[in-house]
């Protein structure tokens, strides 16, 4: 059998694999460059970013878990002014493309950070992040409410013709509801899930383990909720979803494309094994060539119930 | 730099602390300067998920390449997995990592300052001063006898030791901060200080040195989960640092070494 195709189509951007880098556990591409072939990969998203710079939470930050782990880093990132003057050469020498992860603390600013990164050609399409639990101020507002969502929504689509990810929060009741709010409202893709919204408490001190209080989870453990959005949305809306969620093998990849994902990213591995996105990519070619799958492609969605 | 390294030997040299040698390649052994760290994948479950940190205590040729030695604390489920690793295993090593000790050229004497396991990234810093010819002393501390380690082998390269235990079972009944204070007040020469312990004894002696205007660098640790500097969880407070304009620091990419003075010691954790 011939070398099995892995390439898939995202929202009009074609990938040579499905597997990508989820945003705040990749850094701007850059600091992987010594660990890996940036060139193996599907895509990677950037770490969030906002109009200004932001220093991010008090330490501790992160703790483990059992099989994952509790961030509260609160978004820290350089800023786009600084991004757009620093990180773009290292874009433009790599031939893969890169997806810019944003946020903001308004609507207004929302929008002004998809016009600002539209106007950048170095960035593929750009990832919305309605979702992050960390900052008291931050997306949390958006991503709970199917209404809010839909406005920041319409306010990034009038300001873009790149395409529009949208990244959901999992701390919803009604994941289906969020993503029909958000496609209804022009979004180009659907990615899922961001970290669910936990505690950690250190018995010994009688208090919480992160100075946040609360962290997202992340890791194998959440991977069970994951691939169960996943399912529910990509039946329910009709654009393409992006799996994500305790992905640290090809399979675990795999059953995120069955479940209906036509990409994945990976998060948490990435802290693992920096090589950890390039390994799946090998393995996944590996496992559709024991198993007689010529296509990738033909796996998204084919889950059977 | 990922490594799969054969465990040479893991050795208790004291109660709950071991001493593990590596195989490794030169290249590794070119890159491993004192107070670079590694992190170690203690095994290949999701549980624990992340990898553990660790100085490098020493490294040298061996009779088949080069290696690499931690030396170690047992405190949690990692580090006793650790503990469990037999001649011939194999570990997963991301690294060397972080910017270790800058090795300062001005003369006068290098007082190393270590508390229980916080000796570990001194040994190689020891040794490289050494062979620079320096006047090296060790100010090392620790609750307990078993907590003052390798003292044979600072003491072969020439290093004069000093050694406190707060229960007097070694050395001086002391804080190690008390002798290093004595010497400073009789030393008529300059001296730069190097340290690597708990964070109550870097703070009293990043104080120290700076009432002295003393030359001061630490070895902090923090929790980290990348130890490649993307994740951001390790940070620590930097000098400017207010709540209304932070300043953090990543020890893992920044660090794990700080001039002394770039550390903001009265936010502690
Ligand atoms: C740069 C650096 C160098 C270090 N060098 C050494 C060394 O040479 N020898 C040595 O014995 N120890 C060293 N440590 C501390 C060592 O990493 C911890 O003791 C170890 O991670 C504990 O793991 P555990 O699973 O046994 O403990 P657990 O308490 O079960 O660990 C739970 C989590 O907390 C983290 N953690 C716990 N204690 C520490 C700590 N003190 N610092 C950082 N993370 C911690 C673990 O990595 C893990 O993610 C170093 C730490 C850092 C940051
Ligand atoms: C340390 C850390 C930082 C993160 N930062 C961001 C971020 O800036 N923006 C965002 O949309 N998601 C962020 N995430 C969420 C991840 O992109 C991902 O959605 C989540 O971790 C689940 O995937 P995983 O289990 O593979 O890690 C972060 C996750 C971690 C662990």
């Amino acid at each position: 059998m011939s070398v099995p195709d892995l390439s898939v189509d995202l929202a009009g951007i074609p990938l040579r694999n499905p597997v990508m880098t989820a945003s705040g556990t990749f850094g701007y591409g850059a600091e992987f460059a010594a660990h890996m072939d940036l060139e193996s990969i599907g895509a990677f998203i950037t770490k969030g970013l906002s109009l200004e710079p932001r220093a991010g939470n008090p330490p501790p930050r992160i703790c483990e878990t059992p099989g994952g782990m509790l961030n509260a880093i609160g978004l820290q990132n350089i800023g786009i002014d600084a991004f757009a003057a620093q990180k773009l050469p290292f874009l433009r020498a790599v031939k893969t493309p890169c997806i810019a992860n944003f946020f903001g603390e308004t609507i207004g600013d929302y929008a002004k950070m998809a016009a600002r990164l539209d106007a950048i050609p170095e960035i593929a399409a750009i990832e919305v992040n309605i979702s992050c639990p960390n900052v008291k101020k931050g997306g949390i507002v958006f991503g709970v409410d199917p209404a809010s969502a839909a406005d920041v929504v319409s306010a990034c689509r009038a300001e873009t013709t790149k395409p529009l990810i949208v990244k959901l929060s999992p701390n919803v009741t009604d994941i289906v509801a969020m993503a029909c709010a958000c496609a209804d409202a022009g979004a180009d893709a659907i990615s899922l899930i961001n970290t669910l919204l936990g505690l950690s408490i250190d018995l010994a001190k009688r208090r919480p383990t992160l100075a946040n209080v609360t962290g997202g989870l992340s890791g194998p453990a959440i991977k069970p909720v994951a691939l169960r959005m996943v399912w529910q949305v990509a039946r329910a809306v009709k654009l393409p979803v992006i799996g994500i969620g305790g992905i640290a093998s090809a399979s675990d990849a795999l059953e995120f494309i069955l479940a209906g994902a036509t990409a994945v990213q990976v998060g948490t591995a990435n802290f693992v094994r920096p090589d950890a996105a390039p390994r799946i990519v090998r393995e996944m070619g590996d496992w559709l060539t024991t198993n007689g799958v010529d296509d990738v492609k033909t796996l998204i969605g084919a889950l059977e119930t | 730099m990922l490594t799969e390294s054969f465990v040479l030997f893991n050795t208790e040299i004291s109660p709950g602390y071991r001493r593990m040698r590596l195989l490794v390649s030169e290249a590794f052994v070119r890159k491993a300067a004192p107070g670079r760290f590694v992190m170690l994948r203690v095994n290949d479950s999701t549980d624990p998920l992340l990898r553990r940190p660790f100085a490098v205590f020493d490294t040298g040729a061996a009779s088949d390449g080069a290696y690499f030695e931690i030396l170690y604390r047992v405190i949690g489920r990692g580090t006793a997995m650790l503990s469990e690793k037999k001649k011939g295993d194999i570990l997963d090593i991301l690294g060397p990592l972080g910017k270790g000790f800058s090795l300062d050229d001005s003369a006068g004497e290098k007082l190393l300052v270590g508390g229980g396991i916080g000796l570990a990234p001194l040994y190689a810093l020891a040794r490289k001063l050494r062979e620079a010819s320096s006047t090296v002393r060790l100010f090392a501390g620790g609750r307990v006898r078993g907590d003052i380690l390798c003292a044979d082998a600072f003491e072969a390269i020439g290093v004069e030791c000093r050694f406190t235990t707060e229960d007097g079972s070694i050395g001086e009944r002391a804080l190690v901060t008390q002798p290093l204070v004595r010497h400073l007040e009789s030393l008529d020469i300059g001296a730069t200080i190097y340290a690597c312990g708990p964070e109550a004894m870097l703070r009293a002696v990043a104080k120290i040195a700076a009432c002295r205007a003393i030359p001061c660098q630490v070895s902090l640790e923090s929790r980290m989960a990348c130890g490649i500097g993307v994740c951001l969880g390790c940070v620590v407070p930097g000098r400017r640092h207010s709540v209304r304009t932070p300043d953090f620091r990543c020890v893992c990419a920044e660090g794990p070494v700080f001039d002394a003075r770039e550390i903001d010691w009265k936010m502690s954790q």
